[in-house]
């Protein structure tokens, strides 16, 4: 097969194919780590109807924010949506948005699985609870335990510090959380970085995301919500 | 009773009397975020924060913020020597794995049986969340729950059965209070301290199921 150029130069060629309707993984937790270049293109993009995994529901208008003041999202599967996600709760509440909590844990777990090809397994997370509605339960090694399926996306949108013109990548602090997760549990995988480097100046031993999980590649620093 | 009962501080500071030095925690929203300034200075207790950090330091200091380097609660923070950076899979391998000596919670609730409820108020506006509080509670090898014994309205939250949506069955081991310390045990509320002030007669007013107790029950210790 034929090598691809994986750097886009133009951060709107990056995002140009998502469809209506396309599922999306976003990485970020607690402000850190959001690819918030790569959701202000897909704002002027256009696509609706989107299915969105993401630990948050946005802050005001910043990180996905804009994608629900915009109405652009029909879906959530989430964590924590946040007190701040001003859009996303109005929308949950007047029932426009539908929403699947997830604990944390099992919500990168599931990518985990999906990125690693086992479609399910089983966990004790949730036993008992309203996050146990509807699953299969086992007692395995004498702990209840609940069924739970692998979980993954048409595309993962991440941010990262540094890529290699491959899609090596290394992260800054505490903004990896769910990135080097998502980057495998999609179909195609989208990377913001604040600077791309030469292939070659990564230490090997450092890299985090090998290249094999990246499809596209932009540099964009500048904007980000705190 | 209208006695003064200890202030989210204090329950903090009692809270912070039960992490032995070089503990792996880690701590929740609310009163359990109070706990790391009541630390022993010459304690060196590795706090761990579920979007991806073990090693946490103090809030950062204005003007030195970081914003890459926040806490749980998207508050900067900095780190102490050893510190390291993981992802989201690995802060919950940590938590779910039962690799951490003792975490410490909120809680709207807690059950005889040791069951918490900390997600989520019935009829309160929103769609809540339950963040990484499962697979704490699941995990903990240890599990504290620092919230005051009574609601508002004088109700308690130390209940035979929880009413308000569960986090997990059968997992807290300790609950410290405004009021009391009181222990989960296969044979019931163990009530081991009482808040300066308070007999144990009135602490079990304030409670739901039947509390274990024999004998003079010490006052609750604060530094």
């Amino acid at each position: 097969m034929a090598r691809k150029e994986k750097i886009y130069p133009a951060i709107d060629d990056a995002v140009r194919d998502i469809p209506d309707g396309a599922s999306i993984m976003f990485g970020g937790f607690g402000g850190a780590g959001f690819p918030n270049n790569l959701i202000q293109a897909l704002a002027r993009q256009g696509a609706s109807r989107l299915k969105v995994i993401s630990n948050n529901c946005g802050t005001g208008e910043g990180e996905l924010g804009i994608l629900f003041k915009l109405r652009r999202i029909r879906s959530v599967v989430a964590a924590f949506p946040g007190p701040g996600s001003t859009y996303f709760q109005q929308q949950f509440d007047a029932g426009e948005v539908e929403l699947e909590l997830v604990p944390q844990g099992i919500l990168c777990e599931r990518m985990r699985a999906f990125g690693a090809g086992i479609p399910a397994f089983f966990s004790p997370v949730g036993v008992g609870t309203e996050v146990a509605r509807g699953k299969e339960e086992r007692t395995i090694a004498g702990k209840r335990c609940i069924y739970e399926e692998a979980l993954g996306a048409d595309y993962a949108f991440i941010k990262a510090w540094r890529a290699d013109h491959i899609g090596n990548l290394i992260y800054r602090k505490a903004a990896r959380n769910f990135n080097p997760i998502m980057a495998t549990a999609a179909a195609t995988t989208i990377v913001e970085v604040d600077e791309i480097v030469p292939t070659g100046s990564l230490d090997p031993e450092t890299i985090v995301t090998p290249s094999v999980f990246i499809d596209r590649i932009v540099q964009a620093k500048g904007v980000r919500f705190v | 009773m209208s006695k003064p009962r200890l202030t989210r501080e204090q329950i903090a500071a009692r809270a912070a009397l039960e992490l032995p030095d070089g503990a792996y925690v880690n701590l929740g929203w609310g009163i359990p975020n109070l706990v790391a300034a009541y630390v022993p200075s010459e304690f060196t207790i590795y706090f761990h924060s579920e979007n991806g950090i073990l090693g946490m330091g103090p809030r950062a200091n204005p003007g030195d913020e970081d914003f890459d380097l926040v806490d749980a609660m998207k508050v900067p923070v900095t780190l102490r020597p050893g510190a390291a950076f993981f992802s989201q899979v690995d802060a919950h391998v940590m938590t779910r794995g039962g690799h951490l000596d003792i975490c410490i919670l909120g809680g709207l609730q807690v059950s005889e049986k040791g069951d918490l409820a900390n997600w989520r108020v019935p009829g309160a506006k929103g769609a809540g969340g339950i963040g990484g509080a499962m697979d704490i509670s699941v995990g903990a090898e240890r599990l504290i729950v620092t919230m005051e014994h009574t609601a508002k309205d004088g109700a308690p939250k130390i209940l035979k059965a929880c009413t308000y949506p569960l986090t997990a069955l059968e997992c807290v081991h300790t609950i410290i209070t405004d009021l009391a310390v009181i222990d989960v045990t296969s044979q019931g509320l163990q009530l081991r301290e009482v808040a300066p002030g308070f007999t144990p007669e009135e602490v079990q007013a304030a409670t739901e199921p039947e509390l274990h107790y024999f004998g003079n029950i010490p006052e609750m210790r604060l530094p």
